[in-house]
């Protein structure tokens, strides 16, 4: 039990302390990688609370896809980072209070709100948990049969933000050369073929 | 000490602060407010999770899971526009941003 309290101190410091500096590092590469940081410590605060399968898809989805994304695009953009930094300073008075602010707000929802006993008997009643399965095995036989219909739109969602993408970031460039099979489908051989008579002793 | 469900809300809350203090610190740089974005969704995830695992819910991760698709979706939609109004402007200074009169 000790082990574990260390653990959750450990990852929830470390998680704070990176996405600190995620927001506050000089460079936006560096951002990136804090990003990374913290989704590593987040996912092992997830195992942590025994939910494996959300971790590892935190692993697999936040940092092999979306921080690579955002690493690709602040390398392959060509920007100038030293001047969107300018009045960096300027909305950190504002900015701070507000987050303050809205940091005591939460901070006392938190230690003062109570779990009442029988919410926790109403929670297990909708979808009981059953302990002889691992986690993944029982994301799977909920998230196929009652929430079916939520995991194809999560799908088409996929699918949208992706057609997107590619719609938005293609562009046609003049001057390109590409195989156009319908014009190599009706060429008729009188268009592409002349016979030449060619006397001998003289050229073309 | 016990590790409670309050610890990781408080957990969540101090991410969710720090992502909406990023917003507002960083103001001129999108690159940086799409981060910012992303630890906020991370703070609603681990939320999400703590309460699932301490009530005995799987509700709480299913949902965790479709905010992750929609945070992948987000994302890629995000950085998409960014490198389109970068070729077509060469900034992508916040405060340039306003052709839509906004």
């Amino acid at each position: 039990m000790i082990i574990s309290t260390i653990a959750f101190y450990l990852f929830a410091a470390m998680t704070i302390a990176s996405a600190f500096m995620v927001i506050s590092a000089k460079n936006p590469v560096h951002s990136v990688l804090y990003l990374i940081l913290a989704f590593f410590n987040s996912a092992a605060l997830f195992v942590l609370l025994g939910a494996e399968f959300i971790a590892m898809i935190l692993v697999v989805v936040y940092v092999g896809a979306v921080a690579v994304l955002f690493l690709f695009v602040v390398m392959m953009l060509d920007i100038n980072f030293a001047e969107l930094r300018q009045g960096f300073l300027q909305y950190l008075p504002i900015g701070g209070l507000i987050g303050l602010i809205l940091l005591i707000e939460l901070i006392l929802v938190v230690s003062g709100w109570a779990l009442s006993p029988e919410a926790i008997q109403v929670g297990s009643q909708v979808a009981p948990v059953m302990t002889d399965l691992t986690n993944t095995e029982q994301i799977g036989q909920v998230i196929y049969t009652e929430y079916a219909y939520l995991f194809q739109i999560a799908g088409m969602i996929l699918l949208v933000a992706m057609i997107g993408a590619i719609v938005l970031t293609n562009r046609s460039r003049p001057g390109v050369r590409k195989q156009n099979i319908a014009r190599q489908v009706y060429r008729r051989p009188e268009e592409s073929m002349a016979v030449r008579k060619v006397e001998p002793g003289q050229g073309v | 000490m016990e590790i409670g469900l309050a610890h990781y809300l408080t957990v969540s809350a101090i991410l969710l602060t720090l992502g909406i203090f990023g917003i507002f610190l960083n103001r001129k740089n999108v690159i940086v407010i799409l981060m910012s974005i992303e630890l906020m969704l991370l703070a609603v995830n681990i939320n999400l999770v703590a309460f699932s695992a301490y009530l005995g819910n799987l509700v709480g991760q299913v949902f965790a899971l479709f905010i992750l698709t929609v945070a992948a979706g987000e994302a890629a939609i995000g950085l998409a526009i960014l490198v389109v109004y970068f070729r077509n402007r060469g900034t992508i200074a916040v405060e340039d941003i306003h052709h839509m009169k906004g």
